[in-house]
């Protein structure tokens, strides 16, 4: 292959950060306010919910799983957190219930996939709907209201200029990097996305990796959902309506094949970024927020064509 | 005769590699034109080209002395070109007279007309004397039968040229001789023929002239088949000699190793008992349906067992699940290579690694690229595996490499004790083979116990120690290699109604 070539391929592999550096760079030109560090620290904030869920999301796509059930248990570990706190004033039980919901709910995922082979899209969309039942159930259709100031606290707290929030959610980036790419579990993973049949011939237990998946991205939301719980003092059983989207939106936009075996950190991580940025931008310039639904649309699309132009043109 | 298709210094590059470089032959109507060469060659490249799926680069295509600039698969059917590929392209729910009629439904008043369609495609079969329900769906046919709807396809399009890519590769002998009439016939019609196989017999009772690729270059084209001598062609398609390419060398036979007591499938009646010693190729020999694959997977844990016994060196072994039987030092290299063997959009070095790379893990749980690298490296040299480096994706390489690969993949287990091999070569040129066979006596020299699967007879008597026949799900006979001929084992092979006919078996001159 000749050096332009490389730089050509380079180029096309690398589209979307660097559409993304443009972008960043065209915007703190031109948009009042965007470049400064409250701004930036404050869209980082926003999407945080969105990239920890990502990190997992990214994890279920390349196995060609899906989930849909995230929204809702981002409700549902908030209210249950939210609840177990009022009642035993334990920061560390209510933390580990909603933990341990969220990972119940998703280890129920990946048996209802993996084992009783119910297809993913259906599979999660009942347990998105019983989980947010379940969310309105449990909080009796009210909002529950957290007054314990250390969990609060949490969701505010600093460090090193950097909210907790956010260095969480780059922990999961970093954590599940590293899971992808250097461990036996992210090998597999994409093994498995490319092709379950070959994979488990090649001695993948297909099964069990799923689940393992599932539940991971269970208690990956539920940790959002406590987080989120903290940042608004309150456990909402309607919050997170249409999260689920915005999270497999960024793994898109991200180039996460849908028809798994494909995933880069690195793209999951500029696409929930891009989400951020454009909402961010969109607010600083008072766009009217019906305006911005038709905008995240149109960049989702325009992510998609981008993407099967450069497959088109591996097909030579 | 009128010179119909021509390839005109056809070249075509990809990144990386040059498939094609300036082609040029021509194909006469009323004839069959041949082309060989090993995976790779460029034969595959040349019928998109020719089907309109990939654009020259250089040099021209030329019908009836007219040069075509298809950009599409729809400019080359406008053409008049047909190309029957190896992955057939139906589609499964609709009827044989739907899929003929794909995309031209004879329609009255905007709706179509199924009783005009149905009987178009009723005659046209019948004038073919193709036996063929109109009415079937295409999910309820063999593979030959779908092959037969392709070929109706092509000829209800008055298709003046079609081209076959390996037609029988997944057909029976009998389907293929059904095949094989219905080509003479196209040619007796004075259609241009182009006909792509690895089977040597084939191309001697069909085709008139022939055209030999290799490395993306043609060798050389016979007008007159018959006057080649099947050594010429073996020499001009690999370049070299190959006298006898399954290299069979007597070994020492050691202990019995692997011994299978009475295993059986969950919802099979049939139960399976034989044995393997260390050092031993045992082959397994059958028609297509007659229980072998199935077997191979039960053995492997693939799929469920309900009861017998796996003794290997005399420890039980109860295999759940492909993990567990590699775990014990058995693996299969399966028979449908693209669907269960390799990760397609994998590298390869991934697809070599993804089994081993558990024994070499950090703190169990981080992998050592390096060492993955290395080790990918080696086996790319050692198996002499065809790729421009251990990161190039998998499904780029051509089959008989892919099959290094999955190779690969089980000798780099430190632990290997029976090696099952279900079709090794199918779809694989005679020079890939050759080097897969002297990899399995290799593995048998080791010690281990060897069991390669195959339909292709030859290849069974060439390879094995000893074969074990399968008949209707049933092991039906075991042959040491001393009494195996191909008599011998066909009479263990074929229904008790079907013995008498072996000649037609016979007659296809296995070599």
């Amino acid at each position: 292959m000749s050096p332009s070539a490389y730089k050509q391929k380079w180029l096309i592999e690398q589209s979307m950060p660097i559409t993304y550096a443009l972008l960043f760079i065209v915007l703190s030109l031109t948009v009042e306010n965007f470049f400064s560090t409250a701004n930036i620290v404050g869209l980082m904030l926003s999407v945080a919910q969105i990239g920890m869920v990502a990190c997992t999301m990214m994890l279920c796509l390349a196995s060609r799983d899906f989930d849909l059930s995230v929204g809702s248990t981002i409700a549902f570990s908030g209210v249950l957190g939210a609840i177990i706190l009022e009642h035993t004033q334990s920061i560390g039980l209510a933390v580990g219930g909603g933990l341990a919901a969220g990972a119940a709910i998703g280890a129920g995922n990946g048996v209802l996939i993996a084992y009783l082979r119910v297809n993913a899209l259906i599979a999660t969309l009942a347990t998105m709907l019983m989980v947010r039942g379940l969310a309105f159930i449990v909080s009796g259709g009210q909002a529950v209201g957290i007054a314990n100031e250390s969990f609060i606290s949490f969701g505010d707290a600093r460090i090193a200029g950097l909210p907790v929030p956010v260095l969480m959610t780059a922990a999961c980036f970093l954590v599940f990097g590293v899971l992808l790419n250097h461990t036996v579990f992210g090998r597999n993973t994409l093994a498995i996305g490319g092709n379950p049949e070959a994979a488990r011939l090649a001695g993948v237990k297909v099964e069990r990796l799923r689940v393992w998946i599932f539940l991971l991205q269970g208690l990956v939301t539920a940790l959002a959902g406590l987080i989120l719980a903290s940042r608004i003092t309150s456990g909402q059983p309607n919050s997170a309506q249409g999260f689920e989207l915005d999270v497999i939106s960024a793994c898109v936009l991200g180039g996460v094949s849908l028809h798994g075996g494909k995933a880069k950190i690195f793209g999951v991580l500029v696409g929930v970024l891009i989400m951020g940025t454009v909402e961010n931008v969109m607010n600083l310039l008072d766009v009217d927020a019906f305006y911005q639904y038709l905008m995240r649309g149109i960049i989702l699309l325009a992510a998609v064509l981008l993407d099967q132009l450069k497959t088109r043109g591996q097909r030579g | 005769m009128s010179a119909s298709l021509q390839f005109d210094r056809v070249s075509k590059h990809f990144p990386g590699v040059t498939a094609l470089d300036g082609v040029d032959f021509t194909a006469h109507a009323g004839a069959v034109h041949g082309l060989l060469g090993e995976n790779g060659a460029g034969k595959s490249t040349l019928l998109k080209i020719l089907g309109g799926q990939y654009r020259p680069d250089g040099g021209q295509l030329l019908i009836n002395g007219v040069p075509q600039h298809f950009s599409s698969a729809s400019d080359a059917i406008r053409a008049g070109v047909a190309v029957i590929h190896q992955e057939l392209q139906y589609v499964d729910e609709l009827t044989v007279t739907e899929n003929i009629l794909l995309g031209r439904l004879p329609t009255r008043f905007g709706l179509v007309d199924r009783k005009r369609a149905r009987l178009l495609v009723a005659t046209r079969l019948a004038e073919m004397g193709v036996d063929l329900d109109p009415d079937a769906r295409l999910s309820q046919l063999s593979i030959a039968q779908r092959q037969m709807v392709e070929i109706c396809k092509a000829v209800m399009q008055d298709a003046q040229i079609i081209a076959f890519d390996e037609p029988t590769s997944s057909l029976s002998h009998r389907e293929s001789a059904v095949l094989f009439e219905m080509v003479k016939s196209l040619r007796a019609a004075g259609r241009t023929l182009i006909y792509i196989s690895h089977r040597l017999e084939e191309l001697y009772a069909l085709c008139d002239a022939c055209t030999i690729f290799r490395d993306g270059r043609k060798i050389v084209t016979h007008p007159v088949m018959a006057q080649v001598s099947r050594d010429t062609l073996v020499r001009d398609m690999v370049g070299r000699e190959l006298l006898d390419i399954y290299d069979y060398r007597p070994r020492a036979a050691g202990v019995e190793r692997l011994q299978v007591n009475q295993l059986r499938g969950q919802g099979q009646s049939n139960e399976y008992s034989f044995s393997v010693r260390g050092g031993e190729i045992l082959g397994f020999f059958g028609l297509v349906g007659a229980g072998r694959s199935e077997l191979m997977r039960l053995l492997y844990g693939a799929d469920r067992r309900a009861g017998g016994s796996v003794r290997l060196d005399g420890i039980e072994l109860t295999t759940r699940s492909p993990a567990d039987a590699i775990e014990a030092g058995i693996v299969l290299c399966p028979e449908d290579r693209k669907e269960q063997g390799i990760l397609a959009q994998a590298s390869v070095a991934e697809n070599i690694n993804i089994s081993c790379r558990r024994h070499d893990l950090v703190a169990g749980l981080f992998l050592r690229h390096g060492r993955e690298a290395q080790r990918a490296d080696e086996f790319i040299q050692r198996l002499r595996i065809k790729t421009p480096g251990r990161e190039q994706e998998i499904r780029l390489l051509s089959g008989g490499n892919q099959q290094k690969v999955i190779l690969a993949r089980w000798l780099a287990e430190t632990d290997l004790k029976v090696l099952i091999l279900d079709e090794p070569t199918r779809g694989i040129d005679v020079g890939a083979k050759n080097e897969i066979y002297k990899i399995i006596h290799e593995v048998a020299k080791r010690g281990c116990c060897v069991i390669v699967v195959s339909s292709e007879l030859p290849e069974v008597l060439g390879i094995a120690d000893r074969i074990i026949v399968m008949k209707e799900g049933a092991i039906s006979g075991e042959l040491g290699r001393e009494q195996a001929s191909e008599a011998s084992v066909l009479q263990l092979a074929l229904p008790d109604a079907t013995v008498n006919n072996n000649q037609e078996y016979s007659d296809r001159s296995f070599k």
